[in-house]
């Protein structure tokens, strides 16, 4: 393109500003990379719902139980097709900021329930034959270097007092990036065998899958009647629902960082437009003497553009740039703080595009303002 | 035939006829041009001299396509630039009309071959072609080894070459000059002044030029003066004939 010299000799007119600019649009990319994957993280459970599978919990709260005597019951509504329990452990791991969430599972049940967390089949059959075996997802097994064959001490929180001893007999692993591999899944057998005789007989919550996604309404009405007026009252969602639902609980994330991605792209606007506004008005009269030498209203106006977007693109690149080298990390040094970290590629296309917006925006007044700059006024300014 | 009682050839390459320029300064009618005619001829040098505020520049303005007048015509070449849309009039710009200014207005970021090629940008010659055209318009000017200096790599006189250079590379039909040695020592004027000249006797370029400086008029075919909003011949014509100079 023969005006790409052109171009380019005006961007690095002003060096320092060039820098600061795309420097701004740098850090604006990268907060929003950063955001949408943490509020990715937050809706992760809705993202990676089943459609098919559905949650019961007690109606009083997550924290009350629900008797395991409940499953027979629950196998028997038509639409049900397999049903699997969960507890959950909270215990942590050497020290109180060790933490990562602990399941006393089902195993009979637990695969065909969650198909999209792969265990290889040896090392299932392992954990199977082993009471105090422990099944570990691979980004905290890699978290506390712990490796198949390994003994491991879990301080429990709740579940009385001192240390349960588990041996690591398989690891495994999400099907998509986006799945959670930062869970530990023990037997519900040695569960029993452990807590007061008070607490035994009793599940967090059932974790279902159904025939046909569409059963979802009728199946949980079928569950919540069936179990009403009983001292164990149920609620019974679907898993994107009950995943929402545990996100609201530490406020609308969402709005939130919805809010600050918005004003950090409002500043940008801002900051970016009175750039060009500065950029074009210190050039007026060069502008006047490339329309009187013949370039047109839209030429210049193509040219003032062009420089935003180019601006917007670089610091937008550099920024997503960035956000690709670092997300990985701050993952790993967040594990445990936060769900799984995961940058997706439409988050990558979605920055790409707002950068391109906001560049062609903030260039945009500027040069409307060039293009209708009047040849003789301007030129009696130099 | 340079002539200004508006009764020149039809064919003449610039023709101006009852050429009115009003300016509206608050609530006051400001006539600068009224009823003013021209006739220039291919390889005519006209200067054009008169008081501050006289509308020199606004009548090589109107010229230059880069105002319009109240009343009056306009013809280039046979193209009535008065009637034209703002775009045909900046396409017509881009062919016909060659500016240099007082203060050479060069980008400061282009280096001199990089600022005589801009004309060129807006044509459809090739990269090398375009390259050639530049080299032969810095020759012409003397500024063929400074082609990589930046403006301020140059001193004034050199940085009018250059704008002179860009005024001609595009071979346009005619050249306007404000003030072209307005900025500069007189040395520095008279040799940009030799440039123009040469310009017009041995390229046959066709230039008006607006001046302050009677010396530098006197390198002109002819000299007309702004009185009242019209044209009036005098200084020391070579062969004035009634309304006109040969």
């Amino acid at each position: 393109m023969k005006f790409r010299r052109l171009i380019l000799a005006n961007l690095f007119r002003k060096k320092i500003r060039l820098l600061l600019t795309i420097g701004s649009f740098a850090v604006a990319l990268f907060l929003f990379a950063f955001l949408s994957v943490v509020r990715d993280a937050f809706g992760r459970g809705a993202d990676v719902a089943g459609a098919d599978r559905m949650f019961i919990i007690n109606r009083t709260s997550i924290i009350n139980p629900i008797p395991l005597s409940y499953r027979d019951k629950i196998l028997r509504i038509p639409g049900v097709k397999v049903i699997t329990h969960d507890n959950w452990f909270g215990g942590v791991y050497q020290d109180e900021n060790n933490r990562f969430p602990q399941f006393v599972i089902d195993p009979e049940n637990q695969r065909q329930v969650f198909p999209e967390l792969i265990v290889p089949d040896d090392q299932w059959n392992a954990f199977l034959k082993d009471r105090q075996g422990a099944v570990v997802g691979a980004r905290t097994a890699e978290r506390f270097h712990w490796k198949i064959g390994d003994r491991i001490p879990i301080k429990s929180t709740i579940w009385g007092k001192g240390n349960w001893e588990f041996n690591i007999d398989a690891i495994y692993h999400g099907k998509r990036p986006q799945d959670d591999e930062t869970q530990f899944w023990f037997q519900w057998d040695y569960f029993q065998e452990s807590v007061l005789d008070r607490q035994k007989g009793n599940v967090g919550w059932y974790v279902l899958r159904l025939n046909s996604p569409d059963d979802a309404v009728r199946v949980a009405k079928s569950i919540d009647d069936e179990f009403s007026n009983s001292p164990y009252e149920t609620k019974t969602e679907t898993e994107s629902a009950f995943a929402a639902g545990w996100v609201k609980q530490f406020g609308n994330i969402r709005l939130l960082i919805l809010s600050i991605g918005l004003i950090v792209f409002l500043t940008l606007l801002l900051v970016t437009g009175n750039t060009m506004a500065i950029s074009v008005r210190e050039r007026t009269g060069e502008l006047a003497v490339f329309k009187a030498i013949g370039f047109s209203d839209r030429a210049v106006l193509f040219f003032v553009l062009s420089e935003s977007l180019v601006i917007a693109l670089v610091g937008g690149l550099i920024g997503l740039g960035l956000a690709v080298l670092a997300i990985p990390v701050l993952a790993k040094g967040m594990t445990g703080l936060l769900p799984t970290l995961f940058l997706k590629p439409s988050v990558l296309v979605s920055g790409l595009i707002i950068a391109i917006l906001v560049g062609l925006a903030s260039g945009l007044l500027p040069g409307i303002g060039a293009m209708r700059l009047r040849i003789v006024t301007a030129l009696r300014r130099v | 035939m340079i002539r200004v009682d508006g009764r020149g050839k039809s064919d003449s390459l610039i023709q101006v006829r009852g050429l009115d320029k009003t300016y509206r300064r608050g609530g006051e009618e400001i006539h600068v041009l009224q009823g003013l005619n021209l006739d220039v001829d291919k390889g005519d040098f006209v200067a054009f001299m008169g008081p501050s505020g006289s509308g020199k520049t606004t009548l090589l303005n109107l010229l230059g396509g880069l105002d319009v007048p109240t009343r009056g015509s306009i013809t280039v070449s046979g193209d009535e630039i008065t009637n034209m849309s703002g775009s045909k009039l900046t396409s017509w710009r881009a062919r016909h009309v060659g500016f240099i200014f007082q203060m050479y207005n060069l980008i400061p970021v282009l280096t001199a071959f990089q600022n005589v090629e801009l004309p060129l940008l807006l044509t459809k010659l090739s990269s090398s072609e375009r390259r050639k055209h530049v080299e032969t318009a810095l020759t012409v000017v003397g500024l063929a080894e400074r082609m990589n200096h930046y403006p301020r790599q140059l001193s004034g006189g050199q940085e009018q070459r250059v704008a002179i250079a860009r005024a001609i590379v595009a071979d346009p039909t005619f050249l306007l000059c404000d003030e072209p040695t307005g900025d500069l020592d007189r040395k520095s004027a008279d040799e940009i002044m030799q440039l123009i000249h040469r310009l017009v006797k041995e390229y046959g370029k066709t230039v008006l030029m607006v001046t302050h400086d009677p010396v530098v008029a006197k390198r002109a075919d002819l000299t007309l003066h702004l009185e009242k909003g019209v044209l009036v011949e005098s200084g020391e014509p070579q062969g004035v004939s009634a309304g006109g100079v040969a």
